[in-house]
């Protein structure tokens, strides 16, 4: 594109520039100045001095979470129920994409189970069916619980085979002259080819795995299956800072031994997603534009 | 057996009969609770064999002043935060692809686009502590201003607003890539005639930029729709409080205290039950408008 490079034009740049700084710097505080919190000395964070760099650097708050079992017991339920929803989640998808990417006259039901599917899935009796239908099925304080219900996702599925569907045709005439059944397909031609995708994916239900926490508060009471976003709900959102008998208190000792604590508890939560942000960008402008293309 | 076996209708089936056997049990099955909303809950009967009250929950609904509340400020968080996500994005997409510096715009995406992936809980633990009377705002605000320390999270005046802009500080950068997809796919001898023709930077933006993706901004708009009944449940819940129930209350988190919580359990499906009805034409409803006018099509 030809730009002129006028006063006018150069301080149109300028504008834009300083505008978009200002934004990624409003985007970045809270989380820098949390970490900044973490690492602080308790006393001073409470004065609410800090802003992105630590003020009296300690090491406190992180070992004193390195005390806290209940932080790590809910660490490993966490990375157990991304593993295992990742793994069946993603066979589950995988599976059924295949059906759905073939054409209607060699799947003859594809279009209706896609309507039934997509009708049926949009409809969500809301969260009090859902809590009896739970109880009914035995999952109430279950690990399950925490997993099957997200092994089906709609979304995935969708992506999956639309990727396929976008894949040249001739790969698939060529196996069917070949004699491949549906299965020889599935794990041979196409699954080499759908690396990306499921790593899209992937990467998807790993984020929303970790993040997710409000499954456990609802069905789940044992401490020994609580995720770790919701063992952090419970201790950082629960207790009230606003409740009005502790408004203007501000300053007793186990409040602010809390903040720096909360602090680092929130940072540590945080890590994972950072570590795999990554990853994520590589994949997911790639995945949101992925499939959009249909015949 | 082996006529079945030869059949590739039959393995399609099979390939798909772990989505049907989850489908059923987390899909299906929830929707004959539904009947709760008509229903006397007696829990040693369960569902199925407590009686029916017709339509009691409805008329005892009307006449609670607390739902038209919760109504009002669903309307009014969902509304504010489809306009700030729909306008704000948009200006950023533009800014962003006025830019020739390659790292620079990568760095902005970069780091904007980053909240989006943390959780409300992480970023309620966030926002709670910046936002304290004796965090970091209300710090900068007394040495700068020399305001008095606001209760921003107990404050029905400010609750809404920060139910919004928080809302938009996370989903901003996520919002904007699609619309600078949608601009750097602007056939770039539009802008060159543009150019020959005299137009200035803000003419082409004007003429150019905002004409070529008006397609996308009204799909978009209209599917985000969809979502005018849901206020955020996550983001609310994690955030509020007793205080601020008079303007942040919303529908899902009414139905979690009263129905789930408070064991209200009719009430609360009665409640849901509309939220979905309506929840549900709103999706056929933008999802036509979506297809006729856009072409849209999900599968």
């Amino acid at each position: 594109m030809i730009t002129s490079k006028t006063f006018g034009s150069r301080a149109f740049d300028t504008v834009i520039i300083v505008v978009l700084l200002a934004v990624s710097l409003a985007t970045l505080f809270p989380i820098l100045h949390t970490v900044a919190v973490s690492f602080s000395n308790p006393a001073i964070a409470s004065s609410g001095t800090i802003t992105v760099w630590p003020k009296g650097w300690s090491w406190n708050a992180y070992s004193r979470v390195m005390d806290d079992k209940q932080f790590f017991t809910s660490l490993w339920v966490s990375v157990e129920r991304i593993v295992i929803t990742l793994v069946l989640g993603t066979a589950v998808t995988y599976l059924a994409a295949f059906p759905f990417s073939r054409e209607t006259r060699d799947f003859r039901m594809r279009n209706i189970y896609l309507w039934i599917l997509l009708i049926v899935g949009s409809f969500n009796g809301g969260i009090i069916p859902n809590y009896m239908n739970a109880k009914n099925l035995g999952l109430f304080d279950n690990f399950w619980i925490l997993v099957l219900p997200y092994l089906f996702n709609f979304g995935n599925i969708l992506l999956v085979f639309n990727f396929w569907r976008n894949l040249p045709k001739e790969l698939d005439d060529c196996a069917n002259i070949d004699g491949a059944g549906p299965w020889v397909k599935l794990i041979t031609l196409y699954f080499p080819l759908s690396l990306p995708v499921l790593a899209t994916i992937s990467l998807f239900t790993i984020v929303n795995t970790w993040n997710e926490y409000f499954q456990a508060i609802v069905f789940i009471n044992n401490p020994h299956l609580l995720p770790l976003q919701t063992y952090l709900q419970q201790i950082v959102v629960t207790i009230d800072p606003t409740r009005p008998e502790e408004i203007g208190k501000g300053g007793s000792l186990s409040e602010v031994s809390n903040q720096t604590l909360d602090a680092a508890k929130i940072a540590l939560t945080m890590l994972p997603v950072l570590f795999i942000y990554p990853f994520l960008q590589r994949f997911f402008i790639h995945g949101i534009t992925l499939g959009s293309v249909k015949e | 057996m082996t006529k079945w076996l030869r059949n590739d209708q039959f393995h399609y089936h099979i390939m798909l009969l772990p989505v049907f056997v989850l489908f059923i049990l987390f899909q299906i099955f929830p929707i004959y609770g539904v009947t709760l909303a008509f229903k006397h809950f007696i829990p040693t009967k369960g569902v199925l064999g407590s009686p029916w009250a017709g339509l009691e929950q409805y008329k005892f609904l009307m006449q609670n002043p607390e739902i038209w509340r919760v109504l009002r400020n669903t309307l009014i968080i969902s509304v504010g935060k489809l306009i700030t996500l729909l306008i704000v994005p948009i200006v950023l997409a533009l800014m962003l692809n006025e830019l020739r510096v390659k790292w620079f715009k990568r760095s902005v995406q970069t780091i904007t686009y980053l909240p989006h992936f943390l959780s409300w809980v992480i970023l309620a633990g966030i926002f709670r502590d910046i936002l304290s009377t004796h965090g970091i705002i209300n710090h900068l605000m007394e040495t700068i201003f020399g305001m008095n320390p606001i209760m921003y999270l107990g404050s029905n005046i400010w609750f809404r607003p920060i139910i919004i802009l928080s809302n938009m500080w996370k989903e901003m950068g996520f919002s904007t890539v699609i619309y600078l997809a949608a601009l750097t796919s602007i056939n770039s001898t539009l802008y060159e005639a543009a150019e020959i023709d005299g137009a200035s930077r803000l003419q082409k933006i004007r003429h150019v930029s905002i004409p070529g993706i008006a397609m996308v901004i009204a799909l978009l708009a209209t599917l985000s729709l969809n979502g005018i009944l849901y206020a955020g449940f996550d983001q609310i819940y994690n955030l509020y409080n007793v205080i601020v129930y008079d303007t942040g209350d919303v529908i899902e988190t009414w139905v979690f205290r009263n129905g789930l919580v408070g064991a209200q359990y009719e009430l609360g499906t009665a409640v849901g039950l509309v939220n979905s009805v309506i929840g549900l034409l709103l999706v056929a409803l933008t999802y036509t408008l979506a297809y006729r006018f856009a072409n849209y099509r999900i599968f």
